[in-house]
């Protein structure tokens, strides 16, 4: 082909040739990463949450005067929310999945233990599990006679009394193998303080309130403690009528006390859809990057293919006198694109594996995987050849008689 | 000769309207990008109290007991009731103040409107002259207040606005959570970013529309709201707090002077010695002191995302101006034959340079104003954003100067390089080929 030609064309151009390769290889630079943290946006949106969330309504209540026996009143909201059409489980609950605030506490699998081997979050709420739709793996739920009263459990820890703080639990499958990895962890006992507590049953998959760590955004564990904070959880029967039940549950209860406030009151997807919304709009405003960078990028190619064309014009004439065809002038144009985007795109992957190295060492990114490479080589060289069909057709068309005139 | 060279590059700018049009967008595209993410990055990092930060210091104590202990370690970031209140009693900085956030029910007079909760700062008399808040009407509480469980209150202007119309409520009373509150002071516009005192509200919340005495509201067992880390025993009891070996309020110092600093973070030390002797405290002796824009930058409070976005930008900026350096080349090359008649009618290269330069110029600025329409639009979507910080993202003086600063100073680099290879150009030769 046409190669050695070319080289020694562009020999004699090197500052443009060295600027196209310069923004070639900057732009398959940033747009691999780039690319490569929105992909990583991308799955921690659709992380599994491990609960039945189309069918999950979270409401949060206050009280406006001072409270007085918080127990019976929860007992007595719950009641009358199993009574609501429509609603399938109910729970009085301390936190909930994406709920932003959490209760968390470290695990031990010795008391001597020095420090605890890792930090889980713990639930609370009677009949929580089948509310959340959590599915059980292995072992048992949690039974109605094992729960204790928040208030009780307290005071008992203060006291170091172990009657009457929790003895069973019921861990995520992610918690029990990073625990005891390729064991069964039923019957095997961890440390929330100096009593021993049993694993009785493992759910496939139950998410944190707050994530600080994808890696362990599943470590939680369901303790036997029934609480009255006023925050509920209610699972409907089908998808459909949730926004009715939401509403129908308010009234309900605002009906039983007036004397309170709604603080929040969410449909479980936009729960998720709100956690989510930073990762959402880094990942729109990356891809928008993305987009006006290979935009310019081209931009670029077009304006200095367009400068080399005028510039060679006469050149083009003699060899189209020669005898070249048309098609050997575009030819010509593409392959010169080729090489020099060739060459941006090698230079480009070492530079996108070392910004990738930064932002490991600086934004706990992992590692570019090598997939990434030839995707972003093809996209560079399918938009330099874009770029440049226009100016080498405009070259193309060159007529062979250019050559004879004198400029 | 600046004018006829702007007159000339004005000129030759209209002659190639389709490259000239690429220059500016790619200038404009780079800065408005930049300039977007640098300005949420400058209003994110800013200085929450300009003038009072730099006397403004946060000490940290380990009141923890030897469990999990690692030497060196940060201690916690919040401190316990009742080192809180030594510290407090001790009175030895110029201004001290101990709080946690919480959230009170509003019962308002009017029929009209319904209950509601209001974001709380439960806090000592100092808190209002150290953070020199703005009063509207009034003032804050005092010292006494304090020591009396008063029953008083702070309202910000909002509250204010929404309970008695922006008229002066010094002197009325305020209903929450049943009990009655007597207003001493409403507060003028004040949201400090980032919300510094207390960095567990979120790092850019707005401040809190009710201020009242720490003691009255521990008295009344009012919400609480915040972080609590707790170890041994402790835990989940809100009722009794003061006892529990957990850490859940702030403290924050006013320090006037260097000496100040040095003798507050020896107090330190020797109330932590103190308190080991005493049995309160198992650790080895583990104190810091730092100063308010260091306390920031301890807690992170700059979101990740920002900095890389700010990054993201630089590197696009970069590439426009790759593209620019290449299409102004290509321009100036193009014009060889013109530039060797000017050579050889006298010009010098260096007047022929600067003349190519007030090009680059010319095309700097009007990428600047393009950039600059940009980022405002830019701005406007961050704002549409649902970040705490969003509402945040302005221009101000500062960053429009800078965006043209950036626009021309990048474009005149880029300029630096096509203008000096078209001054290379001999005039024999063009004039020659012509």
């Amino acid at each position: 082909m046409d190669i050695l030609p070319i080289l020694s064309t562009l020999r004699r151009h090197k500052i443009t040739a060295f600027l196209v390769i310069l923004e070639i290889a900057l732009t398959c630079a940033i747009v691999c990463n780039a690319v490569f943290i929105i992909s990583q946006r991308l799955d921690r949106m659709a992380m599994p949450s491990g609960v039945d969330e189309h069918r999950l309504l979270h409401a949060m209540l206050a009280n406006i005067g001072a409270t007085s026996d918080g127990k019976a009143r929860t007992q007595e909201d719950l009641a009358a929310l199993r009574q609501i059409p429509g609603v399938a489980e109910v729970a009085s609950v301390n936190q909930v999945p994406f709920g932003g605030s959490s209760w968390n506490t470290g695990i031990k699998l010795d008391p001597k233990q020095h420090t605890s081997t890792l930090n889980a979050t713990t639930y609370y709420g009677e009949n929580l599990v089948r509310t959340l739709g959590a599915q059980l793996v292995a072992g048992r739920d949690l039974l109605p006679d094992e729960y204790m009263d928040f208030d009780d459990v307290v005071r008992a820890a203060a006291a170091k009394d172990n009657r009457m703080t929790p003895h069973v639990v019921v861990i995520t499958q992610k918690l029990a193998e990073r625990l005891w990895p390729g064991q069964s962890a039923l019957g095997k006992q961890i440390y929330l303080s100096d009593d021993p507590v049993n694993v009785v049953g493992v759910v496939k998959e139950l998410v944190r309130p707050s994530i600080w760590d994808d890696a362990t955004a599943s470590y939680s564990m369901v303790l036997p403690i029934r609480v009255s904070q006023g925050e509920y959880l209610l699972r409907t029967a089908s998808p459909q009528d949730r926004e009715r039940v939401l509403a129908a549950a308010l009234d309900k209860l605002k009906q039983i006390n007036p004397h309170r406030v709604v603080l929040k009151k969410h449909i479980f997807d936009d729960m998720r859809h709100n956690y989510f919304q930073d990762d959402r709009a880094m990942a729109g405003l990356l891809a928008g990057v993305c987009v006006a960078l290979l935009v310019v990028t081209a931009l670029g190619i077009v304006g200095l293919g367009s400068f080399w064309v005028a510039q060679r014009r006469k050149q083009i004439g003699v060899r189209r006198a020669l005898g070249a065809t048309r098609r050997n002038i575009l030819h010509y144009f593409q392959t010169e694109n080729f090489l020099l985007a060739t060459i941006g795109i090698a230079l480009g992957m070492l530079l996108a594996y070392g910004i990738n190295l930064l932002l490991m060492a600086h934004y706990e990114l992992p590692r570019l995987p090598a997939s990434y490479f030839p995707v972003g080589a093809l996209l560079l060289w399918l938009i330099g050849q874009l770029a440049v069909l226009g100016p080498a057709l405009r070259a193309a068309a060159v007529p062979p008689v250019v050559a004879t005139r004198s400029v | 000769m600046f004018g006829y060279y702007l007159d000339l590059a004005l000129r030759s700018l209209k002659r190639n309207k389709m490259l000239t049009a690429l220059m500016v967008l790619a200038i404009a595209l780079g800065i408005g990008a930049s300039m977007t993410t640098l300005t949420v990055l400058h209003v994110l990092s800013g200085d929450p109290l300009p003038g009072a930060s730099a006397t403004l210091f946060y000490p940290q104590l380990d009141p923890q007991d030897m469990d999990g202990y690692e030497p060196d370690r940060e201690p916690p970031r919040q401190v316990t009731w009742i080192d809180g209140m030594n510290l407090l009693h001790a009175r030895r900085a110029d201004h001290q103040a101990l709080m946690t956030g919480g959230a009170v029910p509003v019962q308002p007079a009017q029929s009209g409107l319904d209950p509601f909760y209001s974001d709380a700062r439960y806090t000592s008399s100092d808190f209002f002259p150290m953070f020199q808040t703005p009063f509207l009407y009034g003032h804050g509480w005092s010292a006494a207040d304090d020591e009396g469980k008063a029953r008083v209150v702070v309202i910000s202007r909002s509250l204010n606005d929404k309970l008695f119309g922006g008229k002066d409520s010094t002197g009325q009373t305020l209903r929450m959570k049943d009990t009655a509150f007597s207003i001493v002071g409403v507060l003028d516009e004040w949201r400090p970013n980032p919300h510094f005192y207390d960095v567990n509200m979120g790092n850019y919340a707005s401040s809190e529309d009710v201020f009242l005495p720490l003691a009255t509201a521990r008295q009344l067992q009012l919400d609480r709201n915040g972080s609590m880390d707790c170890w041994g025993n402790g835990g989940g009891d809100e009722s009794n707090l003061e006892n529990a070996p957990c850490v859940w309020l702030q403290f924050w110092v006013q320090l006037d002077s260097p000496a100040k600093v040095a003798d507050y973070k020896a107090f330190l030390a020797n109330y932590s010695r103190e308190q080991k002797a005493l049995g309160r405290f198992q650790r080895p002796v583990n104190v810091r002191l730092s100063g308010l824009m260091e306390w920031l930058d301890i807690n992170k409070v700059v979101p990740g995302d920002v900095r890389l976005q700010a990054w993201l930008a630089l590197g696009f900026l970069l590439v426009c101006l790759v593209n620019t350096v290449g299409l102004m080349l290509a321009k100036f090359l193009r014009r060889a034959g013109e530039l060797g008649v000017r050579r050889a009618l006298g010009a010098s290269r260096r007047e022929v340079f600067a003349q190519l330069l007030v090009e680059s110029g010319v095309v700097g600025l009007a990428g600047g104003v393009c950039g600059l329409l940009l980022a405002f639009g830019g701005l406007w979507l961050v704002r549409r954003q649902p970040s705490d910080y969003a509402a945040l993202a302005h221009l101000d003086m500062t960053m429009l100067l800078a965006t043209f600063l950036l626009a021309v100073g990048s474009t005149l680099l880029a300029g630096l390089l096509p203008a000096w290879r078209a001054c290379q150009i001999t005039p024999a030769l063009q004039l020659k080929s012509q």
